[in-house]
């Protein structure tokens, strides 16, 4: 069934356009709402697009940076300053999905993707959305929790935290292919340390639960220690806490409970 | 529903097609364009046997919208070849027996030319990389990676 193609030069008009009609998907790079028309999704009848410049921005400086939603994860791994995001852009598809692929897509990115939202999370992001009524600023968390009411809302950007330093920000995707394939699981951790001590622990995971969750009890178990062994093993051994993965054909359910407390301490304690 | 006028170069020569709303662009070339190089494989994103370059960058061409590539200019495999002469790179897949049943080889030759063109003398490690999005089910990928770096060797000599 053909599809009707709306493109507009706005950001705020194809956010009237997206709100104003049900059938309506945003198109950015393609990966998620390609796939769906080529699998004969009906339930799409109508794309919107914006070539709004807005939505391609980067800006890199200061503590809090931001990207504009349909920055491509070719153009972080490109942008020397962003390096702390760039292992967890690698880690997304081949080169073409890269070139392809941006930061607000996969925001909405179900299991075994969305490894790039699994970062943001442990960097306190704020996705800005614009809906029927106008812009705003949603805390991450927020934003995940009500994914499925979001489709009618527009992506404009995320922002999120520059950790103070290469130790502060880590990053483990485990995959069954390498260097590309589906997540069993996604860890990313932002230990910032004051003192001395861990101060505001984010451990986020993906492929844990339906959407990307925080790891609150192993964050408790880090939160306010120096980062040394027994702190290490009892955030491991909490990790699994408040989870609910799935099973899929990359992993079943009983397993990624399983590991995902092995490799956050591999995680924390440095190892490859 | 009427159909969409879209114009863009392939291969280096200007063409125009009528497409319905919400075609792809492998869909376009193969079907309205008559360039079968680029493959059907998964429709997903997770094969890379349909990858073009657009604008000098590896694309997945059956998640691409066809009209997103209005003014833009298109390579396919069948642009690779100059005349009766093979491209270094197909040449180099001939060689080393890179090609078993060949369905993955479009997209291949492709990934490895938009690595080419931007790193000449790749490392083994780098070619690995940049054929990560492409599934090849029969030869194992090492002949495809010693290919590659067989056609950048004899680049770099050349």
């Amino acid at each position: 069934m053909a599809v009707t193609v709306k493109t507009f030069a706005s950001a705020g008009e194809a956010a009237g356009a997206l709100s104003s009609d049900r059938s309506a998907r945003y198109l950015g790079g393609g990966t998620l709402v390609m796939r769906a028309l080529n699998e004969g999704d009906v339930s799409i009848s109508t794309v919107v697009r914006a070539s709004d410049r807005a939505l391609t921005r980067i800006d890199p400086s200061g503590p809090r940076i931001t990207l504009g939603a349909g920055v491509t994860f070719a153009r972080i791994l490109a942008e020397r300053d962003l390096a702390f995001l760039h292992a967890a852009a690698r880690s997304i598809g081949g080169p073409a999905v890269r070139n392809m692929g941006t930061v607000g897509g996969n925001l909405f990115a179900p299991n075994p993707y969305g490894d790039f939202t699994v970062a943001l999370l442990a960097l306190d992001a704020t996705v800005a959305v614009q809906g029927s009524f106008g812009a705003r600023d949603i805390p991450i968390e927020e934003f995940l929790q009500s994914r499925e009411r979001q489709a009618g809302t527009l992506v404009l950007s995320v922002s999120c935290t520059r950790p103070a330093s290469n130790e502060a920000f880590r990053y483990r995707k485990i995959a069954r292919i390498k260097p590309k394939g589906g997540s069993v699981i996604t860890i990313a951790a932002h230990l910032p340390i004051s003192g001395g001590r861990i101060a505001g622990a984010r451990i986020a995971l993906g492929s844990m639960a339906p959407t990307q969750i925080r790891a609150r009890a192993a964050e408790r178990a880090l939160e306010g220690r120096s980062l040394d062994a027994a702190t290490i093993s009892a955030a491991a051994s909490a990790a699994a806490e408040g989870t609910s993965p799935s099973d899929n054909a990359l992993g079943s359910a009983w397993y990624r409970r399983e590991i995902v407390g092995v490799h956050l301490r591999r995680l924390l304690s440095g190892q490859e | 529903m009427s159909k969409i006028p879209l114009q863009f170069r392939h291969n280096g020569r200007d063409v125009a097609i009528f497409v319905d709303g919400g075609t792809n662009l492998l869909v376009a070339l193969r079907e309205l364009i008559g360039d079968m190089t680029p493959k059907f494989g998964c429709g997903q994103g997770g094969c890379g046997t349909c990858s073009v370059l657009i604008d000098g960058e590896l694309h997945l061409s059956c998640l691409t919208l066809a009209e997103t590539v209005a003014g833009r200019s298109i390579e396919t495999l069948d642009g690779m070849k100059q005349g009766p002469n093979l491209h270094p790179l197909q040449r180099a897949f001939a060689d080393n027996f890179a090609a078993q049943c060949g369905y993955c080889t479009p997209g291949m030759l492709m990934a490895a030319k938009a690595l080419l063109d931007r790193n000449p003398s790749p490392s083994r490690e780098e070619v690995v990389e940049a054929i990560s999005g492409n599934i090849c089910r029969c030869t194992g990928y090492e002949p495809i990676v010693n290919a590659i770096l067989a056609a950048a060797g004899g680049r770099a000599s050349a």
